[in-house]
């Protein structure tokens, strides 16, 4: 056997195009009489809408129409929610485009469509608006009190939502050490590179959307339900899109409108966000205010957790809004042993954009707040903040283990990942250094951050989705065609944007079917040549839809095989298959898979009644989740004059599995890092107390560079998946669940001397120099 | 309407363009030169960089009537008949980018620090690169990238 | 986002530059473009005409006047910055100018920009009063000079008359003996400073002899620490309790903004913290 492609470094195939600006980013699409749409957008978080004339921008150079929110009254639907997470759950009517209400700052309420990009801007200005302002609600423990101004006439609480397993009450009676303590997940705004852009077009009853998404799929089914257009009359294609991370996993309004403005004019039309219009209006990630309560025995053995959280919805419910935090809900408990586990969540409205996907959703605030809850047991105990750990955490010889929480994660080596980390960090040696560096009262302090994490991934079971009331399945979809001249063509329902899987795909299919790596093509992102899909979010692609492609191989195989013994004049069970031929078993005799390929395009000889084709499809929908881990260690410097922090070092060992290809697995892990720290350091979407976005711009929301970040240093052990049957498990989301409770657990560690217990994110120069001079925060 | 000639990548173009138009919507909306994208309007992500006279320059931050007379190289222009730019090679070797939408801008500006510096510390990459936000790499493979470009354009002057 | 629409005009010489802003109160001067841009293309500004002046080679350049430089308004910040003569007689113009933005910015904006767009939080302005810079304005009428510390009078607001434009500065040569430190606390490489000191040191066999000190963002236009620098002269630059007290009166005179970043009492310590480091950095 030749060395196999799975798990090796191959350079990508998506790369050729990008490095050379060959791309086809949805801005980029020209057809002839394209318009321009240019929307205006209320300026206030919450007000009536009195008055919208859009005749004076009508009249304007180029202008071919403008439309108010009631000009598409009649038709807009409401902008859907497939999440509806409990029985008291209120999803109000989201209009695509204001009506009569906006209900926060950024709100489309009425649109230009002119001749080109620029003709467009200008009329905006001619648009007459009048308001009646109302209060704007901008903090969720406001929102839920009394007299509050309500964001909905139903109220400000959008649901509860409660889990519980195991006697809390028990766990928490008695308990020698309980560990209380506040944490506030900052709202984020995802930045995913490239702004979206919608190009709608019809030739009068079907019409195809070319938009920047994650789920065209998705996409295309919510989109028929919404506006009426026949899901056979649609077509809907993610060309080059230019990063997500849960940003592009939403039905949006300029979506949908694009698709009613194609269709009222009959012409086809373009909308390109600017970045301050996405700030304001692409969805935004996590805000949350989480509670949570260990209580552990004198040794620091955890009993139980309590969490009860408060999670901002923004205005409305959008794709996945309230399910946001359920996919938190179950990883509290971390990779710890306990008796007992209790969740209570409120999703609250406010009048800010809503909130929904955000790469981790959900896990990554729960991680934060079990990861940093545990290093302030450490500290009540008083031992390391590993020793706790060690204490607590499920050990290698336990798995399958169900977990308080209810899951059952299959595998994994907490004590492995974390030896391993220790010794490319210098643990030791670190722990040497702070204690000196406190010994001489060093105005630049050290602190070390840990974080052993674990997450659940590869959102499928459908099952299990269908358990939490999530509106659709959690398969995936992939064909796998043999060419006559034996060149593989794969379709497949993952919607890549940056991961790389028309590499891993190849790498996949190379080895299955033995084919060159060069010989597999992929296609993705068009509902009409990949019509089976549930896209990509959730870290799912290759633990669902790889192993779609790995089932649909073997099937191609096995149609293969029965006409290759056909032709070798021999039984089935007689060939072996390697290096991509069936080998008769003991003879020379020989038909390659690309020979068999080719005799099935010609069909003159074929086992009785064999259909002429080999292309095969599957389905896959796995049984769970995959659980990846590691252990992220920072050491941070914090300048305690000023309040600066600095990464001195960054270490991560993450176990995802088996992998297929370690260089795509080292990018995904160093980017979502970087996202993490940038929680912990530098990013937050601020809203003043008028509903007013401050962080409006990239001047002003500040997106890590280059100058701002270390290497990483990563490495990874391997405990394969037993969930599905390549042993892989998601990795897009593991860096960014990780790194960010070990930034700040290494801020707060420097800290210690200074008696600080917390520092708010993100750590800001200012936030660390307070809770110097505050002590106990 | 004011009349500009520029040469872009190789070609020279003469065009009247409204004063406000900005030289990278005069490269995608009226030259269909579409490799060099947008990435924001306050000059901060670098997406759209390109070599403007020999420097880097955001294009969205450069009026169109201010290039006149000007050489414009894209990355669309970087390719020598078929044969990749060093630095490109180096982005694509060393995993230096996912998405690819930060790339165009990363590769001209890694090009113009190589060109003043032709053998950058990871430092002197790091901090010359502070105006390119890349929001899927983490930045490591980006710094591995340009150390790898440059010792190649070094070889291959 | 797209700017509005405005008439351009390029000065093919300074007369036609001054004809051109004097004939349109709404006109605005377009050198690099580098701060006005992105006001016009968030609609932030509405300019009449664009007055281009990038191509008059009067302006562009650094020049020997003997006790002085003199820096024209449109070198780029990239050109000073790499300028022999700016390093050898003015570093500090070259260490702030080196953290102005990034490298592409610093390839189109300009030095003149910088100064007549007097954004507080703009790192030459503070380094223009350090120094006492001359700033050199011309216009139909002729040409003045407007000292650095009478240039700035509000946010955004030079003394530059309507119909007026920064031809350059006239920048001291501090001569043999001094040191220089500019420090920019920012949060991230692109971000505008929080708190910005330039630092000018003279001294000898360990002491100083004088100091001077300008503050960015502290205020609605750039401050000179006036009060800490009275307390150098005198300080032994080894001793730091003495350093501190001097530089304690650093943020004296200041009215530091609240934004994002920080609030004033933030900006009042950095201010004194990091003027003392940055005259221990600059004499060193």
């Amino acid at each position: 056997m030749t060395e196999t492609e799975i798990g090796r470094a191959r350079r990508r195939k998506e790369d050729a195009r990008l490095i050379t600006g060959r791309t086809q980013w949805t801005d980029n699409i020209q057809v002839p009489g394209l318009l321009h749409v240019a929307y205006l957008r209320s300026p206030l978080a919450h007000a009536r809408i009195t008055r919208v004339d859009v005749s004076a921008a009508r009249s304007r150079p180029g202008v071919v129409a403008a439309f108010s929110g009631q000009d598409f009254a009649a038709e807009q639907g409401s902008l859907p929610c497939a999440w509806p997470v409990s029985d008291d759950v209120v999803i109000p009517d989201h209009p695509p485009m204001a009506v009569d209400t906006v209900r926060y700052a950024g709100e489309a309420v009425a649109c230009v469509i002119a001749t080109d990009r620029y003709k467009a801007a200008d009329a905006l200005d001619a648009i007459e608006i009048d308001y009646d302002p109302l209060p704007a609600v901008t903090d969720m423990p406001s929102a839920l009190a009394d007299g509050s101004p309500l964001v909905h006439e139903a109220g400000n609480k959008a649901f509860t939502w409660t889990f519980a397993q195991g006697d809390i009450e028990a766990a928490f009676r008695d308990a020698p050490v309980v560990v209380e303590r506040t944490y506030v997940q900052q709202r984020l705004i995802p930045t995913a590179m490239e702004p979206r852009a919608v190009v709608a077009q019809t030739d009068g009853d079907s019409f195809t959307l070319h938009t920047s998404t994650q789920i065209p799929h998705v996409l295309r089914v919510m989109l028929a339900a919404t506006t009426g257009v026949p899901e056979h009359k649609l077509r809907v294609i993610a060309p080059d899109v230019g990063g997500g991370f849960g940003s592009k996993l939403q039905v949006t309004a300029e979506e949908v409108l694009g698709l009613l403005i194609a269709r009222r004019l009959g012409r086809p039309v373009k909308w390109t966000e600017s970045r301050s219009e996405g700030n304001q209006t692409v969805h935004h990630g996590r805000d949350q205010i989480q509670r949570i309560a260990l209580a552990a025995s004198a040794e620091g053995v955890l009993r139980g957790v309590k969490v009860d959280l408060l999670a901002d919805m923004g205005a409305y419910l959008m794709l996945v809004t309230p399910g946001v935090p359920l996919l938190g809900a179950f990883m509290y408990t971390g990779i710890y042993k306990m008796d007992a586990y209790d969740f209570a969540c409120t999703g609250v409205f406010t009048t800010k954009m809503p909130t929904d996907a955000y790469r981790g959703a959900g896990r990554p605030e729960a991680t934060y707040a079990i990861e940093r809850a545990m290093d302030e047991l450490a500290k009540e105990i008083g031992v390391d903040p590993l020793e706790i750990r060690r204490r607590n955490w499920i050990r290698h010889e336990e798995f399958p283990y169900a977990t308080a929480a209810g899951l059952t994660y299959d595998s994994g080596n907490y004590e492995a990942a974390t030896e391993r980390a220790m010794a490319l960090f210098g643990y030791d040696k670190l722990r040497a250094e702070q204690a000196d560096r406190r010994d001489r009262n060093d105005p630049v302090q050290l602190g070390i951050g840990v974080s052993t994490y674990t997450e659940m991934c590869g959102l499928a079971p459908s099952r299990v989705l269908g358990s939490l009331r999530y509106g659709a399945g959690g398969w995936e979809h992939a064909t796998v065609r043999m060419l006559p001249t034996g060149k593989v063509e794969v379709v497949t329902g993952t919607s890549p944007h940056g991961q790389g899987h028309e590499t891993a795909w190849s790498q996949i299919v190379a080895d299955a079917l033995g084919v060159p790596f060069e010989d597999v093509g992929v296609l993705h992102g068009d509902t009409a040549s990949a019509p089976r899909g549930m896209d990509t979010y959730g870290s799912r692609s290759l633990v669902v839809g790889g192993i779609a492609v790995l089932q649909a191989c073997e099937r191609v195989k096995e149609k293969a095989r029965t006409v290759a013994a056909h032709l070798l004049e021999c039984a089935p069970d007689d060939l072996e298959f390697t290096d991509g031929a069936f080998k008769v078993r003991g003879t020379g005799a020989a038909k390659t898979i690309q020979e068999v390929a080719l005799a099935v395009f010609a069909a003159h000889d074929l086992p009785e009644g064999f259909e002429p084709q080999l292309d095969a499809g599957s389905t896959f929908d796995p049984e769970s989740f995959s659980f990846p881990h590691g252990t992220h260690l920072c050491a941070v410097e914090v300048d305690t004059e000023t309040g600066m922090t600095t990464i001195r070092s960054y270490v991560a060992v993450d176990d995802v599995g088996n992998v297929v290809n370690p260089m795509i697995v080292e990018g995904q892990v160093h980017g979502g890092i970087a996202q993490g720290i940038a929680q912990a350091l530098f990013e937050e979407a601020v809203y003043d107390a008028d509903g007013n976005l401050l962080t409006g711009t990239m001047a002003d929301y500040l997106v890590p560079s280059a100058a701002d970040l270390p290497t990483f240093v990563t490495d990874r052990t391997v405990t394969p998946a037993t969930s599905n049957p390549l042993g892989v498990k998601g990795v897009g989301e593991a860096g960014t669940i990780a790194s960010t409770p070990a930034v700040v657990n290494a801020v707060v560690d420097a800290l210690r001397p200074y008696g600080v217990r917390d520092v708010p994110m993100p750590c800001s120069p200012e936030r660390v120099w307070r809770a110097i001079q505050g002590g106990v925060a | 309407m004011p009349r500009i000639t520029v040469t872009v990548d190789g070609t020279k173009y003469e065009e009247e363009v409204e004063p406000r138009l900005l030289l990278v919507h005069f490269l995608r909306d009226r030259l269909g030169r579409t490799g060099t994208p947008v990435g924001c309007d306050t000059t901060n992500c670098g997406a759209c960089t390109v070599l403007l006279d020999g420097l880097s320059v955001k294009s969205c931050s450069v009026l169109a009537v201010q290039a006149d007379g000007g050489d414009v190289v894209t990355v669309q222009g970087l390719a020598d008949g078929g044969e990749l730019h060093p630095m490109q090679r180096a982005f694509h070797e060393e995993h230096a980018l996912q998405c690819g939408y930060c790339t165009p801008g990363m590769i001209i500006a890694s090009i113009d620090l190589v060109n003043g510096n032709p053998d950058p510390t990871e430092t002197e990459i790091r901090e010359g690169l502070e105006g390119n936000l890349c929001r899927c790499t983490g930045y490591c493979n980006i710094v591995r990238a340009v150390r790898r470009g440059a010792e190649l354009m070094r070889a291959e002057p | 986002m797209i700017p509005a629409s405005f008439d351009y005009v390029r000065a093919e010489s300074l007369s036609e530059a001054f004809q051109a802003l004097g004939a349109d109160e709404d006109a605005k001067v377009l050198a690099g473009g580098q701060s006005l841009l992105p006001l016009l293309r968030l609609r932030l500004a509405y300019p009449a005409t664009l007055v281009d002046i990038g191509r008059l080679p009067e302006l562009r350049g650094v020049r020997d006047e003997g006790d002085h430089l003199f820096i024209g308004a449109t070198t780029t910040h990239d050109e000073v910055l790499k300028s022999p003569l700016v390093q050898t007689y003015c570093p500090l113009v070259a260490q702030a100018t080196a953290t102005v933005a990034d490298p592409a910015v610093r390839h189109r904006g300009t030095f003149g920009g910088s100064l007549a767009h007097a954004d507080p939080a703009g790192d030459l302005p503070a380094v223009a009063l350090a120094l006492d810079m001359d700033l050199v304005a011309g216009s139909a009428e002729g040409t003045r000079t407007i000292p650095a510390a009478e240039f700035f009078l509000d946010y955004l607001e030079t003394a530059l008359a309507p119909g007026e434009l920064l031809l350059g500065a006239r920048v001291p040569k501090l001569g043999p003996g001094w040191g220089f430190h500019y420090t920019k606390f920012h949060r991230v490489a692109q971000a505008w400073a929080i708190v910005g000191v330039a630092a000018a040191v003279r001294h000898q066999d360990g002491v100083i002899a004088e100091g001077r000190v300008a503050l960015t963002n502290m205020g609605a236009v750039p401050v000179r620490a006036r009060a800490a620098e009275a307390g150098l002269p005198g300080v032994a630059l080894d001793d730091r309790t003495a350093l501190r007290a001097a530089t304690a009166s650093a943020d004296d005179a200041t009215d530091p903004p609240s934004d994002l970043h920080a609030r004033p009492d933030y900006r009042r310590h950095l201010a004194r913290v990091l003027t003392e480091r940055a005259i221990r950095s600059a004499a060193a």
